[in-house]
């Protein structure tokens, strides 16, 4: 560990610049710690917690359900403690109106069949001060038949007190929740593809019903007169037919879903070998309506009555149906992995991150003292920013045809193209009944909604920020433009939006953020926009006109299911994607304002000290450019209430793009360890040891000089509480556990020696024991003996300094975890010397010929006293690091090493309190 | 009641065994080792199994399986010079009766021997005759090829002891009481059998001979359960020193009174003894005494050199003397003369070779002393090693990787000098860096 977040934290700006430390080097500056803004007001970084109405933060997971609007699917940890306070549904509420990205399946209009979009998902930071909530919001869309246009949208929210927390980690978080919506995304494919494949068999098999009705009647209608009957059951055939083409280029187009092989997945790749049948889950529940088709192993196909595929009161597949409960454990395991990974203050992350990469750089000593479960002992694999190249890189994609049922993780480079402009008309004629029922259904949805969300926002009468997105796709939202086009006027909209200016009820986008997929220049034109419509100053008249909160009944569902959205302030999001509409769509309505849609922004305070994590930061020109869509006025209304907020600024003066940016931000996700627990614990009781044992020096010397150390005591329990605490202090000589043996009861051999060096042992009383004692006194040389029970130790005699640095009985440290590390901070320390020692070539070979052993020897004390600066005892610490070292170093390039023991012929002393 | 064994403490400042590893792979007492050549030896197991282990790598080479009771004798017989190809064998013999020859190279058994009467208990090898000798019920010639080249007739008492080359085609064997010298001549037929023929019998010990010892080209000595050390002229087979009793050749003001209550057949069993070449180290129980061979007197002797009976002592190239016991340590000693004790008596050249020339101030009463007693050096301990848990039986010194030891505890430790194994890991570690930095070029 480098630093210790506890201390860094209080640490004052003008302090830092006064210290007269100043002047030495120091760390290099990537390392040293982002400084708290000290301010007066605040003397605590995290005072600003005390609004929020949850401690700890956690995932939320919502669904934009076109039945009931917004609501909260579960949280993770599913803890309601977690939570407290807080109100998920509202928050749900807000999280799932900023999802801005229609996508959405319509008839382009060269075809007359519903297309699928294969729609990235949008990543946007909002926040909520009112409620000090502030979260990452990944939205994606799940295929759904029965659904409204097929999807069904959701979110995946990373909701914490901490701002700076997520606009530091959005990056991570975005990479992080992006494998999970892949996960999701893909278990969802596979489902939908069964779906449909059961559905074409239901068709298939209406169709030949049908058709031997019709033959029944023609042959007993011998007239050749068509009956109205005959008619409708010909009426029936056709869209019958029609649906069955629909849904076969449906099915065409998921299976023809180029799947991208994700390297480094965090999730189980499921190949489906068997037949879907098998893979399918069980649906029972989702399936509750006759006319829905029950799956089953051996699917029978049902008759499919004309206009009742669509109903009001149905009910909705329920997440897990959605993507296959495989997939959904697996995301949940993900994102429980997710939530454990961002636990803590963000200055922790970030330095348990540059710890990270440093100990990745440090491949040859970081096994000494590091945790082998937090530092990968693999090469550390830039996955996140590698999967980031292949998308800047690949922008030709390939597809894979699949033709039989979609198998996820089929290397593909990228789908973008797939996300390529699908032209979407909406074309009622062509949807006939299905949109009918769609349309009521989601008008009444919309209704609900619509009544839900005025009530919240006036009542909340808080301000919701949208801090950052991330975009994927721009065309896809030009595509999706006819939406736009619908709306007949944009005053309904206005007039939400004004009345939010009334309510106080603001949203304020502070920064989006193009996905990897868009080409920068491109985005650079479309943000460009963004930041010229901010800079182009709201006009209140606008604003005034828009004062009727009408639902407007000419829109048609679409429409609707745009009204929800909108509806909460965070519709002005789709700020971004009008901009690409800017040139085609002429503007009926004259909407400008701010729009505050800056793609991602680090925190300017860590990112841009930071090493790793360097943005492009650039001072955006000043374009003008007129903002043309009423969701834009929407925006505008809303922000211009909020321009006080000084995020707004920050967010348009600066831009840093995310394809460019994040090429050269390669951040592995930081990996936090599980074992947290252990460390603090372990640190605790080193902490209580170092204060009560007046020895303790020479107790870790002879660890640290690997020297075994005996804990002898008569209670397990006290025994393996010292192992504990000594056990930070304890070299490793591999990537396996650390030589520990934290109990024992048998004598000790020769064989224990060379295996553990440290070891908790059975003061027994029995002739055994005196065995025990026997052995111990026998091999004593290779032993220092900590008498837990008469509190003695005898051992070497430490008269080194580093350790007065290490193991400080008057140490200010009052925390187990930041004794932890400073112990590790020390500890690399030692690690770095015996690193220098080890690869300095004079200390160890002659620099002339037939040079004496007595020269290099004197050459290596040298180097070891005047340029380590070690005395004897710390140099024979960093002695034994270097063997370590050397032997792991030969051992790693294959050459075969014996385990040895090494020791000293040097005499013990008895220490007593 | 004993006296207190020598303790050296903790503080070793001259040894230089700083590094061990403890090998695992016997499942009995490891009674025998044997160097195989530079790099390898080999331990014999009470089990019967034979193990080749590479002393660098720790690694087991070969598994030799093929006795079932545990070896009584193992030898390494190399290969002449006259043949083409190398072809050491590794000679084992075991309480069943059987002889088996090992190839060093391959691991396999290449001959057997199994028609013993009973067990083989020592294996000589006269490498100018290119043949090979079993000692036990009989004495046995054997050519490379496992063909009986001739044999004597079965003994008494317990059959050979002890074996020994000697010069002239000649073999002391150690039967009973007995030493009996046996010649080897070629048969006068010109066939390819040896005649094998006794043409002396010694009697000349008092009780049953322990140990015999070569010491160089015209002396050996022989050691009896009595105590009795005779040195031997090797060319005309006569007594040129008799020692009865080496412990009461000691000073008897130097002895503890208390020492003379411990019975003394438990004393005086000569255990075994080395040489090299002036001096004779004798292990008498747990003492080890030197006599100089020139003086024909004890020079030095330590009583208490271990805590109980030594089972090996040998001395190393760098005149150290190393000893095991059933105590379960190896002790390091070095022979120092006593400075103020360089009398007239001792001559100089005997001295020079262990460093000490300094003339001290003589004391009056120290040199009547040195006279009377013929103490004129000391056996310091310089070290010890502690890992066996149990006896260790018996101990291996190679050149240039220190000791192999095995014990009743089934282990095996090499004990390897820190020093320089960390010099050699770290000329490894920049040969390494070298090679992969060599690698990285020409990939380039």
């Amino acid at each position: 560990m480098i630093g210790s977040p506890d201390l860094v934290a209080f640490t004052r700006e003008e302090d830092y610049y006064e210290c007269p430390l100043r002047r030495s080097p120091g760390l290099p500056e990537e390392y040293s710690v982002p400084l708290f803004p000290y301010s007066e007001g605040e003397s605590s970084p995290w005072s600003r917690l005390s609004g929020a109405k949850f401690s700890r933060d956690f995932i939320l997971i919502s669904e934009f359900s076109e039945q009931v609007g917004p609501q909260p699917l579960l949280t993770i940890p599913d803890d309601p403690r977690v939570r407290g306070a807080f109100d998920l549904n509202y928050f749900s509420l807000r999280i799932m109106s900023v999802d801005y990205q229609a996508s959405f399946v319509g008839h382009p209009p060269g075809s007359s069949y519903p297309k699928l979009n294969f729609v990235e998902d949008s990543k946007v930071v909002l926040g909520d001060s009112k409620e000090g909530a502030f979260a990452y919001v990944h939205h994606l869309t799940l295929y759904d038949l029965e659904a409204r246009g097929f999807v069904r949208p959701f979110c995946m929210a990373y909701i914490s007190t901490d701002e700076d927390k997520i606009m530091e980690q959005f990056l991570e978080l975005s990479g992080d929740f992006s494998k999970a919506s892949e996960c999701l995304k893909t278990g969802n494919r596979k489902a939908f593809a069964n779906e449909l494949e059961k559905k074409l068999k239901d068709l298939d098999y209406t169709r030949s019903v049908l058709l031997n009705e019709m033959e029944e009647q023609q042959k007993t209608d011998h007239q050749g007169f068509y009956t109205t009957q005959a008619i409708e059951k010909a009426n029936e055939l056709a869209n019958v037919e029609k649906s069955i083409i629909e849904h076969q280029d449906l099915l065409r187009q998921i299976r023809s879903y180029p799947y991208r092989h994700l390297k480094g997945d965090d999730y189980q790749p499921y190949m489906p070998e068997s037949s879907q049948e098998d893979a399918e889950p069980a649906n029972h529940e989702g399936a509750g309506k006759a006319e829905v088709y029950t799956p089953r192993p051996s699917y029978t196909p049902k008759f499919i009555k004309a206009k009742s595929s669509k109903c009001f009161d149905k009910k909705l597949k329920t997440l897990e149906e959605l993507v296959d409960v495989y997939f959904f454990t697996q995301t949940i395991d993900l994102l429980t992995t997710i939530e454990k990974r961002y636990r803590g203050d963000v200055s922790y992350l970030i330095m348990s991150h540059l710890e990270k990469t440093f100990l990745g750089q440090q491949a040859i000593v970081n096994f000494l003292f590091e945790d082998p479960s937090i530092w990968d002992p693999k090469p550390v694999d830039r996955q996140y920013p590698a999967n980031l190249g292949i998308h800047h890189n690949a922008p030709s994609p390939k597809f894979v045809e699949e033709p039989e049922s979609p198998k996820p993780l089929v290397s593909m480079e990228s789908y973008k193209s797939s996300v390529e402009s699908v032209p979407i008309k909406i074309e009622t004629e062509l949807f006939n009944h299905e949109q009918e029922a769609m349309g009521l259904c989601d008008q009444t949805g919309n209704a609900e909604c619509l009544e839900g969300d005025a009530k919240g926002s006036i009542s909340s009468g808080e301000s919701i920020e949208v801090l950052r997105t991330e975009k994927s796709t721009l065309l896809i939202h030009s595509e999706s433009q006819p939406c736009l086009r619908l709306h007949p006027s944009p005053q309904p909209r206005r007039k939400v939006g004004s009345r939010r200016t009334i309510s106080e009820d603001s949203i304020e986008v502070l920064s989006t953020c193009t996905s990897e997929t868009v080409i920068p220049e491109d985005f650079r034109a479309t943000y460009q926009m963004a930041i010229n419509e901010e800079e182009v100053s709201p006009e209140e008249p606008d604003r005034g006109d828009e004062s009727a909160n009408v639902f407007d009944p000419m829109q048609d569902e679409e429409k609707a299911n745009e009204g929800d959205v909108t509806v909460d302030p965070a519709c002005c999001i789709r700020a971004e994607s009008l901009e690409e509409v800017v040139g085609e769509f002429v503007p009926d309505h004259c909407g400008d304002g701010i729009v505050v849609s800056v793609p991602p922004q680090p925190g300017k305070h860590v990112s841009q000290t930071f090493g790793q994590v360097k943005f492009l930061v650039e001072q955006v020109d000043n374009p003008s450019v007129e903002v043309s869509s009423p969701a834009d006025a929407n925006y505008l209304l809303s922000s211009r209430d909020t321009e006080k907020l000084t995020l707004d600024e920050d967010s348009t003066s600066y831009r840093s793009g995310a394809s460019t940016g994040s090429d050269r931000t390669p951040s592995p996700p930081p990996v936090v360890t599980i074992t947290e627990r252990q460390k603090r614990r372990s640190g605790q009781n080193a902490l209580m040891f170092i204060r009560q044992y007046p020895f303790s020096h020479p107790a870790i010397y002879s660890l640290l000089s690997g020297r075994t150390l005996v804990v002898l005591g008569e209670e397990e329990a006290f025994v393996k509480k010292l192992v504990t605490a000594l056990s930070v202090f304890v070299p490793n000589n591999g990537h396996g556990a650390k030589p520990i043996k934290p109990w024992t009861t048998s004598p000790l051999h020769i064989m224990d020696f060379q295996k553990w060096k440290l070891i908790g042992l059975q003061r027994g009383v029995s002739p055994s024991g005196s065995n025990t004692l026997h052995s111990l006194g026998r091999y004593s040389r290779y032993a220092s003996i900590l008498d837990a029970d008469n509190k003695t130790l005898r051992c070497p005699v430490y008269r080194g300094t580093v350790l007065h640095r290490l193991a400080d009985h008057r140490t200010q440290i009052r925390r187990g975890s930041t004794y932890y590390m400073h112990v590790q901070s020390v500890l690399t320390q030692l690690s770095t010397k015996a690193f220098l020692f080890t690869f300095c070539h004079h200390a160890h070979l002659p620099i002339r010929e037939k040079e004496s052993e007595e020269s290099i020897g004197q050459r290596r004390a040298a180097f070891l006293q005047q340029l380590l600066g070690l005395s004897h005892e710390d140099s024979k610490i960093v002695e034994y690091l270097s063997e370590l070292l050397k032997m792991h170093y030969l051992k790693e390039t294959g050459t075969q090493q014996l385990p040895v023991l090494r020791f000293d012929y040097v005499p013990s002393v008895l220490y007593k309190i | 009641m004993k006296t207190a064994v020598l303790n050296i403490g903790e503080e070793q400042t001259l040894n230089p065994y700083t590094e061990l590893t403890a090998l695992k792979a016997h499942n009995d007492i490891v009674r025998f080792l044997v160097q195989v050549d530079d790099n390898r030896f080999a331990s014999a197991c009470d089990d019967g199994t034979i193990i080749v282990w590479d002393v660098q790598t720790g690694e087991v080479v070969f598994e030799l399986q093929g006795h079932t009771q545990k070896i009584t004798a193992i030898l390494v017989f190399p290969s002449n010079e006259t043949h083409s190809e190398r072809a050491d064998l590794i000679l084992t013999a075991s309480s069943d009766r059987t002889v088996i020859a090992w190839d060093c190279e391959s691991g396999q058994e290449v001959h057997k021997a199994s028609d013993f009467l009973s067990t083989v208990k020592n294996l000589t090898v006269l490498q100018g005759l290119d043949v090979w000798l079993s000692g036990g019920g009989e004495l046995r010639v054997w050519s490379r090829h496992f063909k009986v080249l001739g044999e004597t007739g079965c003994f008494s008492d317990g059959g050979i002891a002890a074996l020994v080359e000697l010069p002239k085609n000649c073999v002391a064997a150690a039967v009973g009481k007995d030493l009996r010298i046996f010649k080897l001549g070629a048969d006068a037929a010109g066939s390819d059998r040896w005649d094998i023929s006794e043409v002396k019998c010694l009697s000349a010990h008092q009780d049953i001979i322990r140990t015999l010892a070569n010491v160089n080209e015209l002396t050996f000595v022989s050691g009896s359960h009595a105590g009795e050390l005779i040195v031997w002229d090797a060319l005309d087979w006569s007594v040129q020193a008799f020692e009865t009793n080496l412990s009461r050749a000691t000073s008897p003001q130097d002895v503890p009174p208390e020492n003379k209550l411990i019975p003394l057949q438990e004393e005086i069993s000569i255990q075994c003894i080395a040489s090299d070449g002036e001096c004779v180290f004798v292990a008498v129980c747990r003492s080890i005494y030197v006599y100089n061979l020139q003086t024909k007197r004890v020079i030095a002797y330590q009583k208490n050199a271990h805590d109980s009976d030594i089972q090996h002592m040998a001395t190393l190239p760098n005149r150290q003397l190393v000893s095991c016991s059933e105590d379960g340590s190896v002790r390091i000693w070095e022979l120092r003369s006593k400075p103020q004790f360089q009398a007239e008596s001792v001559p100089a050249g005997f001295f020079s070779m262990w460093g000490f020339g300094k003339s001290g101030k003589q004391s009056n009463h120290a040199v009547k002393r040195a006279v009377d007693t013929g103490i004129v050096a000391s056996l310091e301990l310089i070290g010890d090693l502690i890992g066996h848990s149990s006896s260790v039986q018996m101990f291996l010194y190679f050149q240039d990787h220190g000791l192999v030891t095995c014990s009743a505890d089934q282990l095996i430790i090499l004990w390897k000098e820190g020093k320089r194994e960390s010099r050699l890991r770290s000329l490894m570690l920049f040969q390494k860096l070298e090679q992969n930095l060599q690698a990285k070029f020409s990939l380039q």
